[in-house]
This record gives structure tokens, C-alpha cells and sequence, in this order.
């Protein structure tokens, strides 16, 4: 996911195979995108449908959050860039030190929402047949007919994860902001 | 010091400098006027090589630069710049700022360059906001932080670019101030500045730009009192 900055790099080629990952994966459904690894990639390479799932999730969540990167990134004011390299910083050494820690704090409330997003899309993965809390909520569903019972408990269940993961992105949040401002 | 000839540089269409030339010798303080838009900033960075002059020549102690042959960042190293808008680094404070190139760009111990900068600081009337960051400090006390973040690289020549006029009127002092007393140690500087007060007294030849062109140079006092261009009595009158 991180080598996703080539969408933010001069050369050309690796420019273009970023633009159309992202175009196809960002244009076409998660449903879809699950299905081809579940049932495409598979038998291509050999991949545990838990490592399919895995492979699915990321590789939709990595074209999300290369784009969070790349608008956090833009969004540093150019004097930053211009200040380093009048100091003799190199173009690297100032991503490095200057751009990359503060687009990094600027992108961790989009992050913490594409993660909170992914954990949810993770049902998804479940549906097409693993057994992560989704799955088990339909097995426990169908065998016990508490069908509507068992899907809140599963509801609750992310809920909390969610509220869980929110919490914890909300104190980063807080402890960057001394210096986030401006 | 450094020696600008026939410089010339387009943005596409635009013709923005145009045939340049200027010498500027070790320890001499220039200040340059000229109305908005007239290229003065452009020059300022084509100096530094933020932007690349289209044809001309740049020497700095002798020695041509080749923008395309030549390490630019070494160059840049001894050519520092002071921006409008101080461009200093929100994450790291005061300290962390002037120390940051110290480290990483001339390589010194961490213990070394804090202690640089922390004289540095001090220089600058600065050492009890050390520890805070720019969003904590005002914007002469940015001004002052950022210029001491150039200084700690001792650079050969300080180009300095409208330091005061992005700040509130009782804060333009204090930075003025310490541009006087660098001019006073012997600093070379080139100046971008409306500030007449600062130009009469320190600058050793103040400079007029119109439209990309250098029209009029001389002592502050030939400039400001017997101008003899129309272009540089009309420019005056607007800002005096
Ligand atoms: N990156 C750029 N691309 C295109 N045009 C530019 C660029 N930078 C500056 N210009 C143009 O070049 C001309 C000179 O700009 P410059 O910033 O050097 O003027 P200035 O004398 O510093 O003005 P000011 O007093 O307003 O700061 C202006 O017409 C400006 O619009
Ligand atoms: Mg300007």
C-alpha cells in the first residue's frame, strides 16, 4: 500500500499503472472486486480464502487511502517544500522530514474513516463465505432461526469494534493537535 | 561575491526578468524597490535556484553555476532565504526549526546544532520561545525564528524577500531590527523590502525594477532624493 506515492511521482509509467488501479478499483463494486479474487485469483495462484479475503480488502482500502495520502500530501502549502530546499535539503530528504510527517497528521482523520469503512466492508468478505463475525452470525442465524436477534448481536458487535477503533483515533487526533495548527 | 549577468527568465509567455545584471560584493547590504508584479521576487529566487533563469549567467565566488551540471543543493546551502511568509515548519519548534538543517543537510550532532541554534536564538532575542511551536509565536517572532533558521547555515548571502509585510505594523520593528544588526556584523544581503527607513539607513545601493528591468541604481540618497528616472519618482510617490 505505502509504495502507492508513485501516483505522486514524476515518472510516467509507474504514474499511469497507479491511475488505472485506481480507476478500476475505485470504478467497479467491492462485491465484485471480492468475488474475482475469491473465485478468479484463486485459481491462479493458490490463496486460502482467508487470504483472498485479506488480499481483496487491502488491495480496495490501498486505492482509498493512496488517495487520502496524495490529497494530504498536495494539500502542505508549497512554501514548506520551497523552505527546505532553499535550506539545501534534497527533494527526498524534504518529503522526508518536512512534507511527509505533517501530511501524515493532516491525513489521520480521513484514515481513521477509510479504516472504519474497511472493518465494515469486512462483512462483505464474510458474505461470500468466510467466517468472520458476519459469517458465524449467519450460521448461528440459520441454525437457531433467531434470525433477527443474532444479526443485532452481530450489529452490536461491529458497533463497538467501530466506536472502539473511533475512540482510539480521536486521542491520536487530540495528542497531534498541539502542533497540527497551522 | 556574486555576479548576475544578462539574466533573463520567461514563466511561458511571460517575459519576467530581462537582461539582469548586478554585482554584489562580500558584506554589501541592497535593497531592491519596484511595484508589484515587476519581477523582484522572481529574481530573488532565480538567486537560489527555486527558479531556473533561462539564459544569463549566475557566478557565486567565482564559480559559474550550471543549474543542470552543478549540485544545487550545495548551492543553496550558502545562499539562504528569508520568505514573505516565513514558511516555517509547523511540526518542529522554534529550536527544532533553526537545528533541523544543521542536522540533516551539514550533518552535525544533535547536541552540536542545538547549541548553535539555541546562540542562534538568542541572537535573534528568541531563546524563551525555544520550545514553542510557530502556531504558539507571532509573526515577527516567526519572521525572527526563520531568519535565524537561515543563519545557522552561514550562508555567503541572505536573500530576503519582503520580510515584513505579511506582519502588523508593531511587529515590523523588532524584525527590522534584527536585520540591522546582521547588516551591522557584516552579513551580505539582498533585500527585498518598501520599508524607506530601512533602505536610507543601512543599504549600501538600493535598486529600482519596473516591468523586469533594473532602471535606476544608486546610494539610497540619490535614489530617494534625486531619482532620475520618471518611473522611480512615480513608484515613490505612490509608496512614500
Ligand atoms: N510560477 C509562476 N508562473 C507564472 N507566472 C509567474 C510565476 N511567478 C510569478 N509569475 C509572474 O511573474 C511576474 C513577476 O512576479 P514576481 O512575484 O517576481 O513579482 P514581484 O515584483 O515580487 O511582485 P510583488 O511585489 O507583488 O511581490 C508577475 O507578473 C507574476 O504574475
Ligand atoms: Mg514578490
Amino acid at each position: 500500500m505505502i509504495c502507492n506515492f508513485f501516483r505522486l511521482s514524476k515518472n510516467k509509467i509507474l504514474n499511469y499503472i497507479t491511475y488505472i488501479y485506481l480507476a478500476v478499483i475505485r470504478g467497479t463494486p467491492l462485491i465484485v472486486q471480492i468475488f474475482i479474487f475469491y473465485y478468479g485469483i484463486v485459481n491462479i495462484i493458490v490463496l486460502s480464502p482467508f487470504w483472498a479475503g485479506v488480499a481483496a480488502l487491502s488491495i480496495h482500502n490501498g486505492a482509498y487511502i493512496t488517495e487520502i495520502f496524495r490529497g494530504a500530501i498536495q494539500s502542505i502549502d508549497r512554501g514548506q517544500m520551497e523552505a527546505a530546499r532553499s535550506l539545501g535539503m534534497t527533494y527526498f530528504l524534504a518529503m522526508r522530514r518536512i512534507i511527509l510527517p505533517q501530511a501524515f497528521k493532516r491525513s489521520i482523520p480521513p484514515l481513521g474513516n477509510q479504516f472504519i469503512i474497511g472493518l465494515k466492508d469486512s462483512s462483505l468478505v464474510a458474505y461470500v463465505t468466510l467466517m468472520d463475525l458476519w459469517g458465524t452470525g449467519m450460521n448461528i442465524a440459520y441454525n437457531s432461526f433467531k434470525v433477527l436477534e443474532t444479526y443485532i448481536v452481530v450489529g452490536l458487535y461491529y458497533l463497538v469494534l467501530v466506536l472502539f477503533f473511533s475512540y482510539f483515533v480521536n486521542k491520536v487526533e487530540k495528542k497531534l493537535e498541539v502542533d497540527i495548527k497551522k | 561575491m556574486m555576479k548576475i549577468k544578462k539574466l533573463n527568465k520567461f514563466f511561458g509567455e511571460l517575459h519576467v526578468l530581462k537582461d539582469i545584471d548586478l554585482e554584489i560584493k562580500r558584506g554589501e547590504v541592497i535593497v531592491i524597490i519596484g511595484a508589484s508584479g515587476c519581477g523582484k521576487s522572481t529574481l530573488l529566487r532565480c538567486l537560489n535556484f527555486l527558479e531556473i533563469f533561462d539564459s544569463g549567467e549566475i557566478w557565486i565566488k567565482g564559480e559559474k553555476i550550471d543549474p543542470k551540471k552543478d549540485n544545487l543543493n550545495k548551492v543553496r546551502e550558502n545562499v539562504g532565504m528569508v520568505f514573505q511568509r516565513f514558511n516555517l515548519f509547523p511540526h518542529k519548534t522554534a529550536i527544532e526549526n533553526v537545528a533541523e538543517a544543521l542536522i540533516h543537510v551539514k550533518k552535525y550532532e544533535k547536541e552540536e546544532a542545538f547549541k548553535i541554534a539555541k546562540k542562534l536564538l538568542e541572537k535573534v532575542k528568541l531563546l524563551e520561545r525555544a520550545n514553542n511551536y510557530p502556531s504558539q509565536l507571532s509573526g515577527g517572532e516567526m519572521q525572527r525564528v526563520a531568519i535565524a533558521r537561515v543563519l545557522a547555515m552561514k550562508p555567503d548571502i541572505m536573500l530576503i524577500d519582503e520580510p515584513t509585510s505579511s506582519l502588523d505594523p508593531e511587529l515590523i520593528d523588532e524584525v527590522l531590527q534584527t536585520m540591522k544588526s546582521l547588516a551591522n556584523e557584516g552579513v551580505t544581503m539582498l533585500v527585498v523590502t518598501h520599508e524607506m527607513g530601512f533602505a536610507r539607513e543601512m543599504a549600501d545601493r538600493v535598486i529600482v525594477m519596473d516591468g523586469g528591468k533594473i532602471i535606476e541604481e544608486g546610494s539610497p540618497d540619490e535614489i530617494f532624493d534625486r531619482p532620475e528616472k520618471e518611473r522611480t519618482r512615480e513608484f515613490l510617490s505612490k509608496i512614500l
